[in-house]
């Protein structure tokens, strides 16, 4: 079980949490202005990074509030949570194994 | 090829078991190859067998980044079924069932196919009224399926708990042809049959790149054994999907979850059928071995570590308890996870790309396993005559789209 650091909270075990896809999806502004590939795009292609992925979590049991976070799913090792709004930390230190 | 008969392995075991020959050959990469797959499962080595009997494309490799059985092939819990709503999918995973009937002679390599019978428990009512709606929609489209009531239900499988249980059994929907086969029988039958009929199996070569000419078509692999050119290349890469087609520019509705399962010790016959339970998330059968093999549910997050949290297998776990309180006592020998490319509506992707040549055979989620031989044998089509069959004609990329969803993820609660 991973212990994920809400930026509200602190650590938590993951089952306080509900995980909520890639972060940084933007919905298109004017969704009647785009193209229907554009807009699949939106709703269903995703990253799928392997490596250090942008994902967002809610602390639905804690807090209640939505957060972002880097992961590497590779190790599931967790690079940083920012809350959102913020830009992803760009320096963020990996974790040693 | 050796072929294997009763004959052969009592003039074998008279010898004392000398002068078996290996199952396939290991030849290093030729520099060309008319086809290419990527990705040594099953599905990727059914395709190259069904290239090779059907289409007559012989001069093709498999490309294996591990070695063959050691990915998903080897790693589900071997459960086989067609019982789905859709009429799309009904007539994909019958056309499955139907070669898997056949498959051991076909490819002279018993896969133990056993149509043992697969039921699916329903615990609420609203389970009641979404599996008869499959019975229905099942038998309209040809597919076996039946609803037994809870009498029913425990005579068909008498070790399961009717009684005293948090979620009550209020009957089951039953598929007869259902049932499981030897996942690693499966992958060494088709490798050997491939082989047998000229396909390179390439173990330990890692696709690193996808080669593409000034038109934007593919013309080769760039490999951890070097480069391997080929007009037409088929991925076949379940988790690793999304990786490998970025290669070639694609970015794909895929997203890569671990998928646990795990085996009890050994113990004499004591389940005579595989049992499914969707609302409280347990599916268990037992190997010719005698482990109980237990499939568990899917991570929440996305991630490629081929392992997963304990707490979805002791979910797991307790459900199999109640429903079957006499495993109790059973200890677990082994636990491990998978990586499954699960799609937003749960049906996979069998078809041509945007890029000319390239092929793609994904998004099986967290149920690949039990299509395996229909899948790659309109794979197989879809390479040769680059168009897809009818059977796999809906599944395209393009559905999303256009909004033409094959959605057994909204069908009903059903593990896939």
């Amino acid at each position: 079980m991973l212990l994920i650091d809400c930026p509200y909270c602190g650590e938590r075990p993951e089952l306080e949490f509900v995980y909520g896809g890639q972060a940084h999806v933007a919905r298109p502004a004017q969704p009647a202005q785009v193209s229907a590939q554009q807009w699949a795009d939106y709703l269903y292609r995703r990253d799928n990074t392997r490596g250090v992925h942008a994902e967002r979590w809610r602390h639905t049991h804690g807090c209640g509030r939505f957060f972002n976070a880097l992961r590497d799913t590779t190790t599931d090792h967790f690079r940083a949570t920012y809350k959102v709004g913020e830009p992803p930390p760009s320096a963020a230190a990996p974790v040693p194994r | 090829m050796q072929p294997f008969s009763g004959l052969a392995l009592l003039r074998r075991g008279l010898s004392g078991q000398r002068g078996w020959t290996t199952q396939w050959r290991s030849p290093p990469p030729k520099a060309a190859y008319d086809a290419l797959i990527v990705g040594g499962g099953g599905h990727g080595l059914g395709a190259a067998y069904y290239l090779a009997s059907e289409h007559h494309l012989t001069n093709i490799a498999v490309l294996e980044k591990g070695w063959i059985g050691g990915g998903n092939t080897g790693r589900n819990t071997t459960i086989i079924r067609s019982n789905y709503l859709f009429d799309e999918s009904a007539a994909l995973y019958d056309h499955a069932v139907r070669l898997w009937e056949r498959l051991s002679q076909v490819l002279n390599y018993n896969v133990m196919f056993s149509q043992r019978g697969v039921m699916m428990l329903a615990h609420t009512v609203h389970d009641a009224q979404v599996f008869k709606r499959h019975v229905h929609a099942n038998r309209v489209n040809g597919v076996d399926n039946e609803w037994l009531t809870p009498e029913q239900a425990k005579a068909f499988c008498p070790l399961l708990n009717t009684g005293n249980i948090r979620y009550p059994v209020l009957g089951a929907a039953l598929q007869r042809r259902g049932g499981t086969a030897r996942h690693d029988a499966v992958a060494w039958g088709y490798a050997r049959a491939a082989d047998a009929l000229g396909v390179d199996i390439i173990e330990n070569c890692e696709v690193t790149g996808i080669r593409r000419n000034a038109s934007g078509a593919v013309e080769g692999v760039e490999t951890t054994r070097g480069t391997i050119r080929a007009p037409r290349i088929g991925v076949a890469a379940a988790g690793h999907t999304s990786v490998i087609m970025k290669m070639a520019g694609i970015e794909l509705p895929l997203e890569s979850y671990p998928l646990q399962a795990l085996v009890s010790e050994p113990v004499k016959p004591v389940f005579p059928c595989v049992v499914m339970s969707n609302t409280i998330h347990a599916y268990i059968s037992q190997s010719d071995k005698g482990e109980l093999v237990i499939g568990a549910g899917t991570d929440a997050y996305t991630s490629y570590t081929q392992r997963g949290g304990l707490h979805i297998t002791s979910h797991a776990l307790e459900a199999i308890c109640e429903l079957f309180p006499m495993f109790r006592r059973l200890r677990m020998l082994r636990n491990w996870g998978g990586i499954v490319d699960v799609t937003p509506d749960r049906s996979p992707i069998i078809a041509r790309t945007p890029v000319p040549g390239l092929y793609v055979n994904c998004g099986w989620g967290t149920g690949g396993f039990k299509a395996t031989p229909g899948s790659a044998h309109v794979f197989a089509w879809t390479i040769a005559r680059d168009e897809p069959h009818p059977l796999n004609a809906p599944f395209t990329l393009e559905r999303f789209r256009d909004g033409q969803l094959i959605d057994e993820a909204a069908a009903a609660a059903v593990a896939h």
